[in-house]
């Protein structure tokens, strides 16, 4: 347990509806290394940004997460939010998907920056700034001392981006949660984005968990992948047993659904249908509507997640092997 | 800024002076003049007092008259308080209705925000239903219904507070009078307050600040407020000139001395000297703190300093 910063346990997130409920995460697990970078993929609405918001108790008011999120000794799950203050932005900090709306307008940068040190690590106003201003240079911020002054809405999206980062790391959190960081960049930001991942990441030896929808990114920094449909956990394993040897369909369809420089001629293949509604899931394996290898079993049964050796699971009853099929 | 603030200024004046010439012409419609009365006065004696106050020249006469003794700063004389003039009768009065009106401003905006902000974190729990039942009740009855209810209870029934008049320096004299008048302001303030309050919560900015671990009062002091008062504060403009206006009438009720009897007074009196004194005193008034609103506005939203 000791080399696991970060232990999901049965982490499940319901919200209630007026009359229902809805299950976004169903049943995950998963540990968290020191220092590794873990992609979590799938399609809008397989549950990957719920299960971390929930997890950083940011869940909207009528969600709620169950579950175990062991951060070494102590459990995140079901903790008052004001102890839980003690923690975010400290040892686990988030990075959200729109720079645009993630900061707010009304504050200059530094004062959103430096009021995590002065929370966290109690530094006066001053000493707090300075650091910010040393942050702001480490992420590639230009005339750092002078952004700094400024208001958000004065900044490029890559600009803003930066500073969230920059405004994650401040206190050197043992895990970080970027929640597709580079989706709302533009191309060419989003590779400098992600070597800047990649390098303070190492630097301050700082697990990362990259939530995203695009195998790209995944293959450019990730060491390990969760494969996220229906709200569960499809596929686990190293990025690269995943990406040359997929185990479970849908991991295929992903595969197949992205473009390759090396196939340029050929066409794409889309997962055919829609991701499933998760008040009303199918019986049996969630995928099957859309499966290509779907047999009698997988429209009675669901299928658990089995481990197949060397950090790899799968939860799929098909056997044989995917390749030779095509998907739909 | 202080650009913003002359030009501002100066795009003040010419609305000052329209409202002026259309105040002047409506009110020279309404029937009847401020003298007439139930016992004619001897026509030669009308003759003559029409004569002083001008009445006798052509209307568009008068108009440039007035015009030209408002730019240098002469009101006229009134036309049913003899022997004093407009400006005397202003300066008796105003002090008054000012402290008045502007008390109740500062009470009701704070009571106003404060209430919001604690309907929108309670959102749908009792606080908020408790909060949004009073708010209707101040938003629904007119303050002169009010006023009146709140006079019988407090002053006649439980004896408390004086049902009304006035005694220099008596702050009880005021608690009634300004909560009539706070009510109705507070209510639209907190409305405004408790939606734009909820949705600033909803932000993602607001996520992003409580993901920092700051704590939810530091989230509500540091990251909500600021935004979410925005839509408030350009309420307040038109809010203030409700109260302003309004005092004016919660004066009457509690038989106050401030400018109000003397302008519901010369409204019916048709006093037109003094009804458009008042009125040019208010505008002009209004336009300041419209002024120091949109100043405001801008130290709250960084985007408005720079168009």
């Amino acid at each position: 347990m000791s080399d696991y910063v970060l232990s999901i346990q049965d982490l499940s997130v319901t919200f209630a509806l007026h009359d229902t409920e809805v299950q976004a995460v169903r049943e995950m697990n998963f540990d968290l290394r020191a220092g590794e970078t873990l992609a979590v993929v799938g399609e809008s609405g397989s549950g990957k940004s719920q299960a971390f918001l929930g997890i950083m108790g940011l869940l909207a008011k009528n969600g709620r997460a169950t579950g175990k999120a062991m951060l070494g000794d102590v459990n995140l799950l079901g903790m008052a939010p004001s102890r839980l203050d003690a923690y975010r932005g400290k040892d686990i900090a988030m990075i959200f998907q729109d720079p645009m709306t993630s900061l707010n307008p009304s504050l200059k940068v530094k004062t959103q920056l430096s009021e995590v040190l002065v929370k966290h690590r109690g530094f006066d106003t001053r000493k707090a700034e300075m650091t910010t201003i040393e942050m702001l240079e480490r992420v590639g911020i230009p005339e750092p001392a002078k952004r700094a002054n400024a208001y958000p809405h004065e900044m490029s999206g890559g600009m803003r981006q930066r500073v969230m980062i920059a405004m994650a790391l401040l206190c050197q959190p043992k895990i970080l949660i970027a929640d597709e960081p580079t989706t709302a960049l533009d191309v060419t930001v989003q590779a400098q984005m992600l070597d800047l991942f990649k390098t303070l990441t190492e630097d301050f030896g700082t697990s990362l968990v990259m939530i995203t929808h695009d195998l790209g990114v995944v293959a450019g920094v990730a060491d390990r992948m969760m494969v996220m449909y229906g709200g569960r956990a499809v596929e686990k394993g190293k990025v690269d047993d995943l990406f040359y040897d997929p185990r479970h369909p849908y991991t295929l369809g992903l595969l197949h659904s992205t473009p390759h420089i090396a196939h340029r001629a050929a066409r794409l293949d889309p997962i055919q249908g829609l991701p499933p509604s998760l008040e009303h899931l199918p019986k049996g394996c969630s995928f099957n509507p859309r499966c290509a290898f779907c047999f009698d079993r997988c429209l009675e049964e669901r299928p658990p997640l089995t481990p197949l050796g060397d950090e790899r699971e799968k939860a799929c009853f098909f056997e044989g092997p995917l390749q030779s099929k095509k998907v739909a | 800024m202080l650009r913003y603030a002359t030009r501002r200024v100066l795009s003040a004046l010419p609305i000052a002076f329209i409202a002026v010439t259309v105040c002047f012409f409506i009110l020279r419609a309404a029937p009847g003049g401020p003298f007439d009365s139930d016992r004619p006065l001897p026509p030669e004696v009308l003759a003559n007092v029409r004569a002083y106050y001008n009445l006798d020249q052509p209307l568009f006469m008068q108009y440039l008259l007035y015009i030209g003794g408002v730019l240098r700063g002469d009101l006229g004389p009134s036309m049913s308080s003899y022997d004093f003039s407009v400006s005397e009768l202003m300066a008796i009065g105003m002090p008054f209705s000012l402290q008045l009106g502007l008390t109740a401003f500062v009470i009701a905006t704070t009571i106003g925000v404060l209430t919001g902000m604690i309907a929108a974190v309670y959102k749908n729990k009792w606080p908020d239903y408790l909060l949004v039942l009073v708010v209707m009740i101040g938003v629904i009855v007119p303050n002169f219904l009010i006023g009146a209810l709140l006079q019988l209870w407090f002053g006649v029934y439980l004896r408390w507070l004086p049902a009304g008049g006035w005694v220099p320096g008596s702050w009880a004299h005021l608690v009634l009078p300004v909560a009539v008048l706070s009510w109705a302001h507070a209510a639209r303030i907190s409305r405004l307050m408790r939606g734009s309050m909820i949705e600033t919560l909803g932000t993602n900015y607001v996520r992003t600040a409580r993901s920092k671990g700051l704590g939810e009062r530091m989230v509500l002091a540091r990251h909500a407020i600021k935004p979410a008062l925005i839509p408030v504060v350009s309420y307040l403009g038109p809010g203030l000139s409700y109260l302003l206006t309004g005092s004016l009438v919660v004066e009457q009720i509690f038989g106050l001395p401030g400018i109000g009897r003397y302008f519901i007074q010369a409204a019916l009196n048709r006093d037109y000297g003094m009804v458009l004194g008042t009125t040019l005193f208010y505008m002009l008034l209004i336009i300041a703190l419209n002024l120091i609103v949109d100043l405001v506005y801008a130290w709250l939203d960084p985007k408005v300093r720079y168009r």
